[in-house]
């Protein structure tokens, strides 16, 4: 028997593959597809205190390899999560993860104030890539003291661990890593979607009227790989890799190179039973080459 | 909702830029109602790297039909696949025309542009065996734009076509052409799918003379089954406008329900 588990120090996880947040809904619309008591973990789609109305379409555009979403993280808001959602979510054996978002530091705060009175939570993701109210929209994630500001606040207000997600639009992402390491987050997941357009030359208007929207999908991967290598060689909490994974190969890629575990997105749009096959893929990976336990590839990325 | 991922063409038929493929998907086949969709993986490589919504143009016991225009790499990819080629579909999805026996002995009409005829025959095919009497309405761009023609003709049905070039019926666009007819007879219900300017002309004089009307809705998909958020449109839900998830709550929608975009002239 092959031994996926992952132990984050805080969590264990059943496997290296959890669901990401946006690309999952609540995770229950997926039950249809997979046995969601198989996943590593979830992340539910972002939560902001209050209900969210979300940009105006299009919201999204294909690129090649990628997609560019402007979804604008409509969602349900705390209420109607802990209320109708989260009871069913219960039922899975599973780690929950849910993704925080706010306009300003106090909302992420309150959020999981709110959150941390409900069972069945593993951890809050921090996203915070959200524009920020208070600091002309700019996201906390672009600046070391921003990061700095929020991830230390929301640890005070929380009983639950901390994953702080990054963005990657930035110079250096282990400046940022750095900066909520010392904030004390628990862990670090990168990354977020990358700031991309697309133009419609017939009317030579931007596709998104949000003119800009995130890419993600196979497309990043190569760069985020190397974010994640640059990153887990300076941190000393764990890191998720996201962005790209489509199959276990992807996977290993991010694990081989010191992440532990990783998060899908965008595969999970295109095929539901994604996290479930790349998991399949992990064990006969590990069969094939004589691995009785995954944790033992992590960061074994030969030099020479 | 079903993952199908050897749904086998057993069907192929074109007429220069549109196609006609019959899947075999019994499990499908067995719950799809007219207006619901199914989402195609174009490649199993990723690109293009999102599924493709297409809707269920008839069935079978065993198999569903579907009506494409090439409109992109997506579907031109699609189109050169042969007899025999499996795809890997999902579906059906979204919740279709509401069909009911309330609507036998009633003329209807099914209003429908270009690839938007495609959900009309299922749902023409549903009225009748309701008891409604139909009139299709099909417009395209010149004859070659309307293939289906003879396929609503040979099944019994009333069908009015129009041509925006004259070339065959109608000169002018299906919705000046309904408009005209409408001064003739008065439906208890109008059904139409096609591009969205032509709906939205639709819905307008439909709800200027109280004719109830359905819509279906398009939108850039990133999963149709209610993941994404990507797929909105702006709906009157419970007295407020939301942004509607459109492959969960729709495609279809009535005139009551829909906020229609504005467009440049
Ligand atoms: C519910 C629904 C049912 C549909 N049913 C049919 C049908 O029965 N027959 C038919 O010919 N067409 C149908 N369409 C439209 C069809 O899905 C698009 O023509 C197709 O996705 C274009 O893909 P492409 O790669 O060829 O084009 P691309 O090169 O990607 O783009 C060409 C155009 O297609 C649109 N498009 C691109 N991707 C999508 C997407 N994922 N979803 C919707 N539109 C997209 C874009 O707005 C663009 O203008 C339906 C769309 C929806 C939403
Ligand atoms: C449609 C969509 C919605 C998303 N919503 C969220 C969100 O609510 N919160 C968040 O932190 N990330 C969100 N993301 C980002 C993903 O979680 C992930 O970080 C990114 O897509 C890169 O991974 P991938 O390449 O596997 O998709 C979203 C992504 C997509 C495509
Ligand atoms: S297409 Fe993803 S939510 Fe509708």
């Amino acid at each position: 028997m092959t031994d996926l588990s992952i132990d984050l120090g805080f969590i264990k996880l059943k496997n290296p593959v959890i669901a990401s947040s946006g690309t999952f809904g609540y995770g229950l619309e997926f039950a249809p597809f997979i046995d969601l008591n198989k996943l590593g973990g979830i992340v539910v789609k972002g939560l902001y205190f209050s209900p969210r109305p979300g940009n105006p379409p299009p919201r999204l555009v294909e690129a090649a390899s990628g997609l560019i979403n402007a979804v604008g993280l409509q969602g349900v808001g705390v209420k109607k999560f802990s209320e109708e959602i989260l009871p069913e979510l219960r039922k899975y054996n599973t780690a929950v993860i849910v993704n925080v978002c706010g306009e300003r530091d106090e909302e992420y705060a309150s959020v999981v104030e709110f959150l941390d009175k409900e069972e069945g939570i593993s951890a809050y993701e921090l996203n915070i890539s959200c524009p920020n109210v208070d600091k002309d929209g700019v996201c906390p994630a672009l600046n070391p003291e921003t990061t700095f500001s929020v991830v230390s606040l929301v640890k005070k207000s929380s009983s639950r661990p901390i994953i702080t997600k990054l963005s990657p639009n930035v110079t250096d992402i282990a400046e940022i890593a750095l900066s909520a390491q010392e904030a004390g987050t628990d862990a670090l997941s990168l990354v977020n979607t990358f700031l991309a357009m697309a133009v419609d030359v017939e009317t030579r208007k931007p596709v998104l009227p949000n003119v800009f929207g995130g890419l993600s999908g196979p497309a990043i991967k190569p760069l985020v790989l190397r974010m994640v290598y640059q990153v887990v060689n300076r941190v000393k909490i764990p890191v998720i890799g996201i962005g790209g994974v489509l199959s276990a190969k992807d996977a290993l890629e991010y694990l081989i190179s010191g992440a532990k575990a990783v998060e899908v997105g965008t595969a999970n749009l295109i095929d539901p039973e994604a996290t479930v096959k790349i998991i399949d893929g992990l064990t006969e990976y590990c069969q094939k080459n004589g691995i009785n336990k995954i944790e033992s590839i992590i960061g074994t990325l030969k030099r020479s | 909702m079903i993952k199908d991922s050897q749904a086998q063409i057993i069907d192929k038929k074109s007429w220069n830029n549109y196609y006609l493929f019959k899947l075999e998907s019994p499990r499908i086949a067995t719950q799809a109602h007219p207006g619901q969709f199914i989402m195609i993986r174009i490649s199993d490589h990723p690109y293009p790297l999102l599924r493709r919504p297409f809707s269920i143009h008839s069935k079978d016991e065993k198999s569903i039909d579907i009506f494409f225009q090439v409109s992109g790499l997506g579907t031109d990819i699609l189109s050169q696949k042969i007899v025999h080629d499996t795809l890997d579909i999902l579906g059906p999805l979204g919740k279709g025309f509401q069909v009911g026996a309330n609507l036998k002995g009633k003329e209807v009409v099914a209003a429908g542009g270009g690839r938007g005829i495609a959900p009309l025959y299922f749902l023409a095919q549903e009225l009748s065996s309701h008891g409604a009497s139909v009139k299709v309405f099909y417009g395209g761009k010149s004859l070659k734009d309307i293939p289906l023609k003879e396929k609503f003709e040979s099944e019994g049905f009333d069908l009015y076509c129009s041509t925006d070039d004259g070339s065959f019926g109608f000169k002018g666009f299906i919705s000046d052409y309904l408009k005209a007819e409408l001064e003739k007879f008065t439906p208890s219900r109008i059904f139409s799918c096609g591009p969205e300017e032509m709906m939205k002309k639709i819905a307008k004089f439909a709800t200027e003379k109280d004719i109830p009307a359905d819509f279906s809705l398009e939108s850039i998909m990133g999963c149709g089954f209610g993941v994404c958020w990507g797929c909105v449109k702006r709906i009157r839900k419970n007295g407020e406008e939301e942004w509607v998830k459109i492959c969960e709550e729709g495609p279809v929608f009535s005139s009551e329900e829909i906020i229609w975009a504005e467009y440049e002239k």
